[in-house]
């Protein structure tokens, strides 16, 4: 069973990454530049990773790794693509 | 469960979120791009690793097995912050040129500064005159 600390340290994680989470989507709808955006939009799923490997601690399972492993695949991908639509115009060329 | 290995993921998990919000905090509150791009691409990161670490830990000490996805996307994470805050920040002087920077906040008097030999940076080739083919 977990200790009450290890569910206190728990919850304080899950409550850090959601107030992250509000702040990056803050940034998303501010951002003045579109290169914001995208920095917002990359450190939204970085938090989210971080959000699902912690809700899998807090209910012990390890079935979502897999989740947080394409999500961080997939946010390099979108990461880089939108960047180069910024620089090239174009992201297949 | 061990007792110590209960600290060490205690510890990791409160490092681990105190980061991720200072990250996040950084983003939010940081004057321009080039400033806001500090706080996700190293903080963040670095509690990310934290979580994961602390989830590596939390398992077998649990009496599971011992599994290197957390590791696997933490190397991935350390991988690619660097990447991807290098490209956008090509995307953003691309886009904004040696223009002063958009943010009045920020207090930069001048734009950017050229290289000395007298050609102008990379990443500046082509953004006024789009590509021909």
């Amino acid at each position: 069973m977990t200790g009450s600390i290890l569910s206190w340290a728990l919850g304080f994680a899950l409550a850090c990454i959601s107030v992250a989470i509000l702040l990056s989507l803050f940034r998303l709808v501010r951002g003045p530049t579109p290169g914001d955006r995208i920095l917002s939009v990359d450190t939204l799923t970085i938090n989210v990773i971080a959000l699902i490997v912690v809700f899998g601690v807090a209910e012990s399972t390890q079935t979502y790794f897999e989740a947080s492993l394409l999500l961080a695949m997939v946010a390099f991908v979108g990461t880089v693509a939108y960047c180069k639509f910024l620089l090239r115009g174009d992201i297949v060329e | 469960m061990n007792p110590i290995l209960e600290l060490l993921i205690v510890l990791l998990l409160v490092l681990g979120g105190l980061f991720i919000l200072v990250g996040s905090w950084g983003l939010a509150r940081l004057p321009s791009l080039m400033t806001r791009l500090h706080g996700p691409t190293k903080a963040t990161t670095l509690g990310v690793g934290g979580c994961l670490i602390a989830s590596m830990i939390y398992f077998p000490a649990m009496g599971g097995t011992l599994s290197a996805h957390e590791l696997l996307i933490t190397i991935f994470l350390l991988l690619t912050a660097p990447i991807s805050a290098n490209m956008i920040a090509k995307a953003h002087l691309h886009r904004q040129g040696h223009a002063i920077d958009p943010n009045p906040a920020d207090g930069i008097s001048e734009g950017l500064p050229g290289p000395s030999s007298g050609a102008d940076w990379a990443t500046f080739h082509g953004a006024e005159s789009p590509r021909q083919d």
